[in-house]
């Protein structure tokens, strides 16, 4: 406050306010804060007593901090005349409201110096002032050498004043600040005091936050509002806790007006006079606190704390009035809640520009998304969103709401854009709520994918967007949240009349078992009532998985391998999980006819188990996502020496891992598959017709008859225009229907079959396709060299594919003079005839090399050979055999092996001559037997000695059998040598006919 | 006392979630899903130098009108979700973490189990009794 010469005062004021912020102070402040350098700002007032603050005076913004004195007297006696007085007065004044912060400042010009002529020196004036008034204080008496001029040294002293002035200004602030706060905190102790109002208070603690704004320390002031923010809401939370203070009483008055806050304000007076008249509601005191700590926010350049301020007090205050048991009209806060986002984002949005909001969209999201919560709310409270529209209980409830919100601020009148507006024009009709909601439900879900937030974000009923949350909830395996999109994609399908997506949905949810009983028959129903339309054009083609799961698959014949006509039994086991049973017109196993040689199969078959039955695993995409690798080794052989060349660890189902984690189609949502449950055509089929599917396991059974080898495609199950498609089956399953031609095979029963004695042969006939009728026989040609020897016992056992023994029949065999013939009994195709038959291998008479040669060569039999092996003479018998499914004769080959090997040898002994003949046994033993003769000739001896040797013999076990002896033939030659011209001449000649009666032992 | 505890695998499907039954079960599943982004931009925020000695409590994920979610991350990037209704003031920060903590102990006795299958929803009758003790008593 100035006081004092106004004219000389008003001269100075413009510069004097201007320069005195031009320096900053260091500001030393109480209780250890760090000091700060402020820049002193002053309002100056003229000095008049009344507004000296009286006593409780609790205004720290017009607190006058400093009292300045102006005269520019330089006359002594105009000083002792009226100036020391007025100044008396003033120092009187002054103690008298115990003020202590004084300055007198003391101009003087060298004009008026100039002027007057009974001059005091200059001084004397400031020391007589100083004498007269401050005693001790020299400071505080100043003087200014002509402000006013440009001279340095009135620029110096100007410049000392201000420094003074700044020193004196801020000492006296400080005092009155600290006396103030400490004021402030005695009041705050007090709060449990009966009469303590909150209000009161407010107004106290918001004096110093207006003090710290106006010396620009936004942060001390955001401090104040803090605590009083932190304050407010104890005493709430106390209240829940049963703790009540009286003054809460006034704010919780029932909400009357929500119309959001008003931060375009820098002080809401409106509000703020509210609060002190202690009238104030909740949501008031709220609104004002919050705006205020926004401004300073925003002067403090932390827009995004706002954004987060803003969304934790209107969750706050809602939580606030429920536990303070505010009534409030059903749909208000949501109003309110409503207008408060939008306000805060308009008010954001004007302080920030547009790269800056873009950049910080997850600081704003959550007040978009908070926004478009509460006018769906809104809708639904209102009838909005109901098909019919609103009735006119809705209508009432939106008048009132309307009532509440009162008139549209001044500031906002203007903008076409405001929160007001807005609501207003939201609730005025159904096609304007939807073009709002839809508007901030955009803008909202746009952000969410801007932060990458987007597939979590569930509010929006855009189907594609339902579609990429319906994948992350797949993907992550999070049931329920599952469940509740595709109810929400069914309805969305629905209505955009896609039907076989809607159809696939639906099959999905009625094999849901989040959902109830009567949900799953709902949309179970739909899929039967589509199908029972009689569109021909209109087939649709949906996944199986979602109707039924296939479980197990059975063969019967557990090999999977039958022949023609023999039953194969497919069984399926589904399981249904529908939850109604199911009439099907048809199922039907595509299955493809694979181009292989029967039994190439056999290592394909590897998922098929002994028993017969190939395991479906469940394919849920929790398991699929963790499924196993398959491991498998693989050993490389070098193809030259089978030498091993490399080993290594394969993955038999990384094509299956990999394509989970490459793309988020996944086969498990039909939707993306769709395309590919396309039927093969031309495909063969297994078919069952008329199947009802009960709810749980089912089973199926194909039979398959055609010959082939088939791998199992596809299952189809038909219901009306529907058709359940399972478009792959994996693990691969294959069976074979083989075609097999009848084969005779003749076999000896033992090891070696030897000629010269009789021998059992074992004929095998696999009748393969061909079945035996009655008259059917064998025809054997006979041969001289191998007679066939039938007995009557001779019988033929008819034996099933399976080995086992169906029956035995005796045979009956003709001889004729060129074939035997061996009548066959009746079999079935596909069984084996076996029986045994004895024959009997001449040895032949001339088993030397070269008759043998000769006989190769010669006519006498080309169905027998001999062949010398390993020092054992073997005949090749070939017989030939016409059966009666063929016109051509078969050809089997036996092999017999002569028992002996003879050796004859001319020994000489002087002029005597004898011939040894070695008999072996090959059979047993090894065994020899030799004799010995000596030729003696009474003659001239011949040319030529023809010899036979011959053995009669008889098998071990048999003794009296009566068998063609054993011969052999040899040819004594006479050799004549000379030697030295002599006529000595060494005739060696054997004409001896041999009847040699020994009995060789055979085995 | 918390209204829905959840435990989400590394791959973010849930292995463990469990909520009051007065109260729809969907709108916690939803919840804690959406929660799961705050947690990834938690982590992500997390520099990577800081990440030996990381604090595994990540705090108040997202307040909603009616509850305060919050999060907890393990090292194996196991992430547990506490649910707690917005009304209940009287849960002070550090209740959550032990809250927490005890979560996080028995979940490692479950891991521990030979018999448990990591990956598997969470079907031991020890945790779940813990849970119990954690969760809001269903009048």
């Amino acid at each position: 406050m100035s006081a004092g010469d106004q004219n000389l005062f008003t001269a100075l004021y413009g510069s004097l306010t201007q320069q005195l912020p031009r320096e900053p102070m260091e500001w030393r402040r109480s209780y250890g804060r760090a000091p700060k350098m402020i820049y002193l700002e002053a309002n100056f007032v003229q000095f008049k007593e009344e507004l000296l603050p009286k006593e409780g005076n609790k205004a720290l913004l017009t607190f006058p901090f400093l009292h300045v004195y102006w005269t520019d007297c330089c006359d002594s006696e105009v000083y002792k005349a009226s100036v020391k007085e007025d100044m008396q007065r003033w120092q009187a004044a002054l103690r008298l409201h115990g003020s202590v912060d004084w300055l007198i400042a003391v101009v003087e010009s060298d004009n008026k110096k100039k002027n007057k002529t009974n001059l005091l020196p200059r001084t004397s004036i400031v020391d007589k002032i100083r004498s007269d008034f401050c005693n001790k204080q020299s400071d505080r008496c100043v003087s200014l050498c002509d402000p006013l001029k440009e001279s340095s040294r009135s620029q110096e002293s100007w410049s000392s004043f201000l420094t003074k002035l700044r020193t004196l200004l801020l000492m006296s602030f400080t005092r009155n600040l600290g006396r103030f706060e400490d004021e402030m905190r005695t009041l705050r102790e007090k709060r449990t005091e009966p009469g303590w109002s909150f209000c009161d208070y407010f107004m106290v603690q918001e004096e110093l936050a207006f003090v710290f704004e106006m010396l620009q320390q936004f942060e001390d002031a955001l401090v104040q509002y803090d605590e009083l923010d932190a304050l407010f809401t104890q005493y709430v939370l106390n209240f829940g806790a049963g703790d009540g203070a009286n003054w809460l009483g006034s704010f919780c008055q029932p909400v009357r007006s929500w119309n959001g806050l008003l931060l375009r304000r820098p002080i809401d007076m409106e509000k703020r006079d509210l609060i002190q008249r202690g009238e104030a509601s909740l949501l008031d005191l709220r609104s004002y606190l919050f705006s205020r700590q926004c401004t300073l926010l925003i002067f403090l350049q932390r827009p995004w704390e706002v954004t987060a301020r803003a969304l934790e007090l209107l969750h706050n205050c809602v939580q606030e009035l429920r536990l303070l048991e505010v009534s409030v009209v059903s749909g208000a806060l949501d109003c309110w809640v409503f207008l408060s986002c939008l306000e805060v984002l308009h008010r954001i949005e004007g302080c920030c520009d547009r790269s800056q909001l873009e950049a910080n969209t997850s600081h704003t999201v959550g007040l978009w998304t908070y926004a478009t919560e509460k006018l769906r709310c809104l809708g639904d409270l209102c009838g909005l969103v109901s098909e019919n529209g609103p009735n006119s209980e809705d209508l009432n409830k939106t008048v009132d709401l309307l009532a509440g919100l009162g008139a549209e601020r001044p500031e906002t009148v203007n903008s076409p854009q405001s929160p007001y507006k807005k609501l207003k024009e939201a609730l005025s009709s159904v096609e304007a709520f939807e073009k709002h909601y839809l508007e901030l439900s955009h803008a909202a879900m746009e952000m969410y994918k801007a932060i990458g937030r987007l597939p979590r974000f569930n509010i929006t009923e855009t189907r594609n967007f339902l579609l990429d949350s319906l994948k992350s909830y797949v993907s992550e395996s999070w049931s329920l949240p599952l469940t509740h999109t595709r109810k929400q994609i069914a309805e969305c399908q629905k209505q955009l009349q896609k039907m076989d997506e809607y159809l696939q949905t639906s099959a999905l949810l009625a094999s849901d078992t989040n959902l109830s009983d009567d949900e799953r028959r709902h949309f179970c129903q739909e899929i039967l009532t589509f199908a029972s339309q009689t569109a021909e054009d209109a087939r649709v083609a949906l996944s199986m998985s979602s109707f039924t799961r296939l479980q197990e698959l059975r063969f019967r014949p557990s090999s999977a391998l039958v022949h023609v006509s023999a039953a194969l039994q497919l069984e399926l086991r589904l399981c249904s999980l529908m939850p109604v049973p199911v009439t099907l017109e048809q199922i039907s196993a595509s299955i493809h006819f694979t181009q292989e040689q029967p039994g190439s199969t056999a290592q394909k078959r590897a998922a098929q188990n002994p028993d017969g039955t190939v395991t479906f695993p469940a394919a849920s995409p929790a398991s699929a996502s963790a499924s196993a690798l398959e491991l498998c080794e693989i050993l490389e052989h070098s193809p030259s020496d089978n030498v091993l060349s490399s080993a290594g660890v394969a993955c038999r189902n990384m094509h299956l891992l990999m394509r989970q984690n490459d793309s988020a189609t996944s086969l498990d949502t039909p939707n993306t598959a769709l395309t590919a449950l396309t039927l093969e055509d031309g495909a063969q089929m297994l078919r069952a017709s008329d199947v009802t599917l009960l709810p749980g396991n089912n089973s199926i059974v194909f039979t398959s008859q055609k010959p082939g080898v088939y791998t199992l495609r596809q299952l189809c199950a038909t219901l009306g225009q529907v058709q359940f498609i399972l478009p792959h089956l994996y693990p691969v399953v294959q069976y074979e229907v083989y075609s097999q031609e009848p084969q005779l095979s003749i076999q000896p029963l033992t090891e070696h079959l030897l000629a010269g004695l009789p021998q059992q042969v074992k004929f095998t006939i696999l009748t393969g396709h061909y079945s035996v009728k009655k008259g059917d026989a064998l025809q054997l040609s006979n041969t001289d060299s191998m007679p066939v020897l039938h007995s009557s016992t001779c019988s033929a056992r008819i034996l099933s594919s399976s080995a086992e023994l169906l029956a035995e029949s005796a045979l009956s065999i003709q001889s004729s003079e060129k074939v035997t013939s061996i009548s066959l009994p009746v079999t079935p195709p596909y069984h084996t005839l076996e029986f045994l038959l004895e024959v009997l291998c001449h040895i032949p008479s001339c088993p030397a090399r070269m008759e043998s040669e000769r006989l190769t060569n010669g006519q006498i039999s080309r169905r027998s050979r001999t062949r010398f092996n390993s020092g054992m003479t073997l005949i090749d018998q070939k017989v030939s055999v016409d059966c009666p499914w063929s016109i051509y004769s078969t050809l089997v080959s036996l092999t017999f092996h002569v028992p002996f090997k003879v050796k004859h040898s001319l020994l000489s002994a002087g002029r005597r001559k004898f011939i040894q003949v070695c008999l072996q046994n090959l059979v047993f033993r090894q065994q020899c037997v030799f004799s010995v003769w000596e030729l003696r000739w009474s003659s001239v001896s011949p040319v030529s000695l023809h010899c036979v040797f011959s053995a009669a013999f008889a098998p071990a076990d048999a003794p009296d059998a009566a068998l063609k002896p054993y011969t052999y033939d040899f040819t004594l030659e006479r050799v004549s040598v000379s030697a030295d011209g002599s006529d000595l001449s060494r005739v060696c000649v054997a004409a001896f006919h041999l009847s040699l009666c020994d009995i060789y032992c055979l085995r | 006392m918390a209204v829905c505890i959840a435990v989400i695998a590394k791959e973010n499907c849930p292995l463990y979630i469990r909520s009051v039954p007065t109260q729809g079960e969907l709108k916690f599943h939803y919840t804690v899903h959406t929660s799961l982004d705050v947690v990834e931009e938690k982590i992500s925020g997390v520099g990577k130098a800081l990440a030996d000695q990381r604090e595994l409590y990540l705090g108040l994920l997202y307040p909603t009108e009616d509850y305060k979610v919050y999060g907890y991350v393990t090292n194996s990037k196991v992430k547990f979700v506490i649910v707690v209704d917005s009304s209940n003031t009287s849960l002070r920060d550090n209740e959550i973490r032990s809250m927490f903590r005890k979560l996080h102990n028995s979940f490692t006795d479950v891991m521990c189990n030979p018999f448990y299958n990591p990956g598997d929803p969470i079907q031991s009758k020890a945790f779940d009794s813990i849970v119990s003790t954690m969760m809001v008593q269903a009048c």
